[in-house]
């Protein structure tokens, strides 16, 4: 049977207007979001389910997708996070023999609505030009009114706090209860296999809801703090960067991932800023500038820390530095056992080049 | 950590003449590498003995040795030269075997130079079996079980121990010769002692076998400081069973999903770091168990190869020329990105389109040959199609093959026995792909499919996909067919043609409904980034989309028609040939735009054209680029027979084709009318005659007189000629090429038995004529010119005879009003001068006569062909020292049971220049007195 004649037409919007015409895929109906695009090759069921990406509608720039279909387990938590999804090409069969279902359909139970078939080198080229915007795709109307309404229903990501939204509500373990080390993770829109990198190093872990009291958190007495990945404008997150505060004088090791690594900052008193489009992808080149060595890493951030702060700040060291446009991607401070980066060590999808951070955090609690 | 400044000099090594295995990559490379070295200050010696390539080229590097591959060359280079390096890592296996002769002899320590890019101990791991298994197993990579043996005895009990099926790969050999599966006990005996003959050291490896297995390489780059990036994964579309030089290849992968992906990127990082320090290229082959994602290490090569290159084009990513400055001591982190320009040559490039890689087989050419694919590569060239989507992509690579196929099905020429395509499928052979869809438009059950072929069902959907779509075709007339069948058509990368056979109509018409429609090719950029950053490198494909990024310049320009993938008979000479072309263009101010779809070649390197457009030689693509951008005209000279059969329709579309006009062209191909031109001229040929049926040609072969040379009217490097001695060989051949072809006509040759050949290439611009040399034949007349050695000047050849052959050629030159370059070969039997064919075109004997007199003449014929220059504004310098023999060179071995006898149809895969003081040389007497013997190789 012929795909083509039984597909529905979908639509795509952008803030400036710009209309491009597709297909539907995943759910039929209407959705909006902050349009972010993604690099990587591989990895599209890990991107999906990332809570960082809450709230976006994501574009999958490689020209397939779906072609390997869903596994249960590779996912970075319970459900899928993104708005809607932009692809060029979809397959709805898959061929991976220990794969559960298609992406279809793992798309449709989750509500999920998308288009495919759109010119999206062209739609990357417009945002690399015109910076991040919102965006509505639509399988149920085509009218313009009616997608501009909709889309100004779409908040702007600038001063937008998520981290809250995505959190657990309540704590929980991962992680060997009679485990050498207790990590305290605060859970902005934690990944699982950050939790399962901490697991495997021998880790226990113990996941806060995002705005926990210190008092609470320390209470657990535990031997280093975390501070994960998740959505929004960490500029919102007060409460966050007011108990990272005080993890930091208890003097026990922190370490911080992408969001995580933007509160500790603003913590230390540094300054982030919205990026033009962002880093979304698994090839982007890190320098570590402690060893000289570079790692090839995974990114997914549209917000970074200025580099320019920490020229100014006698307490802060520049310890990771993007190769391609020179920002912010790791820091150290010299005063705390803490440090973070910018980019995802535990990868899921991408390059496992970084891992040795997890080894990093461990020792630290070992000294 | 900046370059290693002591490196002041050095020497690259080429790959030698072209063989099965080893083909015009590694003269991309050699060129990258040479030219990445010379940004960095640094004097390039080179030695190769192919004479036909670009980097033997005075644009390439400081100093050429046109020597044998072989020590006693090195040391008279390094004798002349303060080399203070060498870089063995570009030319193939050949070069790295050279490379550690001479370590072994002590050669490098005695002149005092260091081996860059490369670790000896590391290629020993890689290219012993048994160390690189132990290597594998101490690693903690997966391998497969089996042990190495060195003797018949011990190869017995091996595969007692690990049973059948299992698999022989002989130590040390080049493109996996003489290895091969075996399923059965019986077959046994004989592979292994194949197995034990093939290999230098008598020794090989007998592992488990893993046939069926899907089948994965990474493309690697390793600096000093050990950072390490993988520019490409590629996966074979054919699974573990089939050589990957033989299988349909597709980047990036497609099946593969991340976390298995990102755990065999650690594998081999993990490897490349495990067997030795190198810088450079690196490539590492994976087998990938379907049921379970198990991973297994196939293979490393530790150094640039066939697979780089195509990388390298899949991905903008200059991997030759990033890995040269590497060899130098430059940190990734140090260079930048050659297509950006901005951002780091420190990452790994992510692409949003899909290329597919098609190799093609000449088995027409080795009667006898089994042509099962194998361990053991078989196919001379390969084509790549780039496209938006899989099927877009496959669909062009299948129209860049020329096999006379206009893509992948809907052409009329399916195989429809039932039984010749599950035998196809089951036992891959050249045309698995174009059976693979005769399976499906037959109705042949997918699973039936899956299991024969073992291919992954994604691939398998898309493939039968294109035949939902041809079939679905076939139920509207143009008229009804609606544009969204039309579009999803062209976008899965339909040829007009294509759609054309479906719907029973012109090609003609299908182009103008779709573009009435607007369904019109648009242009995107290979950019190393799927968009993320600005492209500042040209380099194109098209597909059928919303934005066009290749906006057409109003400087006058001229597009110039690579030879596509590389035959027998047509290669790496025509490669040389356009690169010279479009640096001449561009050396008189036109803006130049290169067409060609052969990953192999320079020609395709988005450095050498100021506009690359990798897309099929195929008139489509050709027309839909011509009418974007609106060249002065077409150059059609320098390409071979692809470009040049291309003219016909250039000038039945009105487009201006640079040089000899179509008129011009079309009369030297065609038989009859040639004749009569040169009957005008009284210039002699041998008496001939055109027929149609077999009746006609034994009445017409007995007026001629045997033997009689008997071949199509339109022929590519001899294909289907032969020399025939009686009525009944006659019949014979005559039959079997009018089956092939049945509109084709066939010629019938009075064959000058005795005769000797030679041949002559000329420039002319209308008016004078410059010959640039005569060669001469040293067997007797009856073997193909590529398959003949060959002297320049001539050796025995009168004067009377060569002012016939001057006078001829000019004679020719100027009644065919040629403009550019000009082939006539010629037969001299009794003193008498007899005309052959004349070639219009760049030849492949132009860039060895431009070696060996040292002077660039597709140069100075461009510049003539464009209007910019005449014959009497370039003064000639040929440098005249003794001679120069062009000595064939042949790859029978990877064909054991081929007869290897010579005749007029062209066998050999590449050449050699061989130079020689004078007719006392030893080289030149042997060759001499055995010339009656080289019938039969």
């Amino acid at each position: 049977m012929l795909k083509y004649t039984q597909r529905t037409e979908a639509v795509l919007l952008l803030e400036d207007g710009t209309l491009f015409k597709g297909f539907a895929i995943g759910k039929k109906g209407t959705t909006g979001g902050e349009l972010c695009f993604n690099t990587g090759m591989t990895g599209y069921q890990e991107i999906y389910t990332d809570p960082s990406y809450f709230g976006q509608v994501v574009l999958n720039t490689t020209a397939h997708i779906g072609n390997y279909g869903t596994v249960a387990q590779e996912v970075e938590s319970e459900s899928i996070k993104i708005k809607g999804l932009v692809v060029k090409g979809f397959s709805d069969s898959y061929s991976r023999q220990t794969a559960t279902e298609s992406l279809q359909t793992y798309l449709e139970k989750a509500n999920i609505v998308g288009i495919s078939d759109i010119d999206t080198r062209q739609l990357v080229r417009h945002i690399r030009d015109k910076g991040a915007m919102n965006v509505v795709i639509s399988s149920e109307f085509t009218d313009l009114p009616t997608l501009q309404a909709h889309l100004k229903t779409i908040p702007d990501m600038n001063g937008l706090e998520l981290a809250s939204l995505v959190s657990t509500t309540a704590p929980y373990f991962v992680g060997d209860e009679k485990a050498l080390f207790k990590v305290a993770v605060m859970d902005y829109g934690v990944k699982s296999s950050i939790l399962q990198n901490m697991a495997t190093r021998g880790i226990y872990c113990k996941i806060f809801p995002a705005k926990t009291t210190f008092d609470e958190v320390a209470a657990w007495n535990p031997d280093g703090y975390f501070l994960s990945n998740g959505p929004g404008d960490p500029s919102t997150m007060q409460y966050a960067i007011a108990s990272t505060k005080k993890m930091l004088e208890s003097g026990k090791p922190l370490f911080g991932i992408c969001l995580g690594h933007q509160v500790l900052a603003l913590a230390a008193g540094l300054t982030t800023y919205k990026m033009h489009t962002g880093h979304r992808g698994l090839n982007h080149a890190v320098k570590n500038l402690r060893t000289g060595h570079c790692e090839i890493t995974s990114q997914n951030h549209g917000f970074a820390v200025k580099g320019e702060d920490i020229a100014n700040n006698s307490n802060v060291e520049l310890t990771h530095l993007n190769l391609n446009d020179q920002t912010v991607e790791g820091i150290r401070l010299k005063n705390y056992k803490a440090f973070s980066v910018q980019y995802h060590p535990e990868a899921a999808p991408g390059p496992h080049d970084a891992q040795y951070l997890f080894d990093e955090f461990l020792e630290l609690m070992q000294q | 950590m900046p370059r290693n400044t002591a490196i002041k000099t050095v020497l690259i090594i080429g790959s030698g003449p072209i063989i099965i295995g080893q083909a015009c990559e590694f003269d991309y490379s050699g060129s990258q590498a040479s030219r990445s070295l010379r940004e960095e200050g640094i004097e390039v010696i080179l030695i190769n003995s192919n004479p036909a390539t670009i980097m033997t080229d005075s644009v390439t590097a400081d100093h050429i040795y046109l020597l044998p591959l072989e020590k006693k060359s090195i040391v008279e280079i390094l004798k002349k030269h303060q080399i203070d390096a060498v870089l063995p890592t570009m030319g193939g296996q050949t070069a790295l075997n050279l490379a550690i002769e001479c370590e072994k002899a002590g050669i490098w320590k005695k002149y005092n130079v260091q081996m860059i890019g490369v670790d000896t101990n590391a290629i020993r791991t890689t290219e012993d079996r048994e160390l690189f298994r132990q290597k594998m197993i101490e690693l903690g990579v997966g391998v497969c079980k089996g042990r190495t043996a060195n003797s018949y005895l011990e190869g017995k009990e091996i595969a007692q121990e690990i049973g059948f099926p299992l698999v022989i790969r002989p130590s040390f050999t080049l493109g996996g010769t003489g290895g091969g599966f075996v399923n059965k006990p019986e077959q046994f005996d004989n592979a292994l002692k194949h197995g034990l003959q093939c290999s230098p050291m008598h020794e090989v490896l007998v592992e488990q076998s893993i046939v069926g297995w899907k089948e994965f390489e990474l493309e690697l780059l390793r600096d000093k400081a050990d950072n390490v990036v993988i520019i490409c994964s590629i996966e074979n579309f054919d699974p573990m069973g089939v050589h990957t030089g033989d299988s349909v290849t597709v980047a990036p992968a497609m099946t593969l999903p991340d976390t298995v992906y990102q755990k065999m990127r650690s594998l081999a990082i993990k490897m490349i770091r495990g067997i030795g320090n190198f810088t450079g290229g690196c490539n590492v082959q994976f087998a990938v168990n379907p049921a379970t994602d198990d991973i297994v290490a196939v293979e490393i090569n530790p150094r640039v190869s066939r697979s780089s290159a195509l990388a390298s084009k899949a991905t903008g990513y200059p991997i030759a020329k990033i890995a040269a400055k590497l060899a130098l001591g430059y940190t990734l982190d140090e260079l930048k990105n050659p297509i950006t320009k901005t951002t780091s040559a420190c990452f790994e490039p992510t692409i949003d389109y899909v290329i597919v890689k098609v190799p093609r087989w000449n088995f027409d050419k080795f009667k006898g040959a089994d042509t099962t694919l194998g361990l053991q590569m078989k196919s001379v060239g390969e084509a790549m199609g780039i496209g938006r989507s899989f099927q877009e992509a496959l669909q062009k690579a299948c129209q860049s093959l020329e096999i006379k196929r206009n893509g992948l099905g809907a052409d009329g020429k399916e195989l429809t026995n039932q039984a010749e395509i599950l035998h196809s499928l089951e036992f891959p052979s050249g045309g698995r792909l174009f059976h693979i869809y005769d399976a499906f438009k037959l109705g042949i059950a997918f699973k039936t499919i899956q299991k024969l072929t073992k291919i992954d069902k994604w691939f398998l959907q898309q493939v039968e996909e294109l035949v939902l779509i041809e079939k679905e075709m076939g139920k509207y007339q143009l008229d009804t067919l609606p544009k969204q069948l039309l579009l999803a058509a062209k976008q899965k990368g339909f040829s007009d043609r294509q759609i054309a056979h479906a719907m029973s109509c012109l090609e003609s018409a299908v182009n103008k409904h779709r573009n009435d429609l607007g369904i019109r090719r648009v242009y995107k950029t290979v950019d190393t980034c799927a968009g993320e950053f600005e492209a500042k490198t040209a380099y194109y494909y098209s597909t059928f989309d919303g934005e066009n990024e290749s906006h057409p310049s109003d400087k006058k320009k001229v597009i110039i028609l690579g030879s596509g993938p590389n035959r027998i008979g047509q290669g790496i000479e025509f490669d040389y040939s356009c690169v010279h072309g479009v640096l001449a263009a561009k050396e008189c101010g036109y803006e130049t735009i290169m067409i060609n779809c052969n990953p192999e070649t320079v020609s395709t390197d988005p450095d050498i054209s100021d506009k690359l457009y990798f897309e099929p030689v195929f008139w489509e693509h050709l027309y839909d680029i011509i009418q974007h951008e609106k060249p002065i005209g077409v150059i059609v000279q320098l390409g071979g027979q692809t470009a040049l059969k291309l003219a016909e329709k250039l000038h039945r579309y009105g487009v201006p084709i640079i040089g000899t006009n179509y008129e011009s062209l079309d009369l030297a191909e065609d038989r009859g009318r040639f004749s009569d031109l040169l009957k005008s001229l009284s210039i002699p040929y041998p008496d001939y005659g055109v027929i149609e049926d077999a009746e006609q040609a034994v009445e017409l072969g007995r007026k001629l007189g045997y033997p009689l040379l008997v071949r199509p009217s339109y022929v590519l490097g001899g294909q289907s000629m032969k020399i025939v001695i009686n009525d009944q060989e006659l019949e014979q051949h005559v039959v079997n090429i009018l089956n092939e072809d049945p509109k084709n006509r066939v010629l019938l040759d009075h064959f000058l038995e005795g005769a000797i050949e030679a041949e002559s290439d000329s420039i002319c611009d209308g008016k004078d004529v410059y010959t640039i040399g005569i060669m001469e034949h040293i067997e007797p007349a009856g073997i193909h010119s590529g398959d003949s050695n060959a002297l320049l000047p001539p050796f025995d050849l009168s004067e009377n005879v060569i002012n016939q052959i001057e006078t001829y050629t000019k004679k020719i030159a100027l009644a065919l009003n040629t403009v550019g370059l000009l082939n006539i070969q010629f037969a001299v039997k009794n003193e008498k001068v007899y005309i052959i064919e004349a070639n219009p075109r760049a030849s492949r004997t132009v860039p060895f006569i431009c070696k060996a007199y040292q002077e660039p003449y597709v140069n100075f014929a461009t510049k003539v062909m464009l209007g910019e220059k005449k014959v009497a504004d370039f003064t000639f310098n040929p440098v005249k020292n003794g001679y120069a023999i062009k000595v064939p060179v042949f790859s029978f071995n990877k064909f054991p049971n081929v007869n290897k006898e010579l005749g007029p149809e062209m066998k050999s895969t590449g050449e050699a220049i061989y130079f020689i003081d004078d007719l006392q040389d030893d080289y030149f007497v042997k060759l001499y007195e055995e010339r009656n013997l080289y019938l039969s190789r």
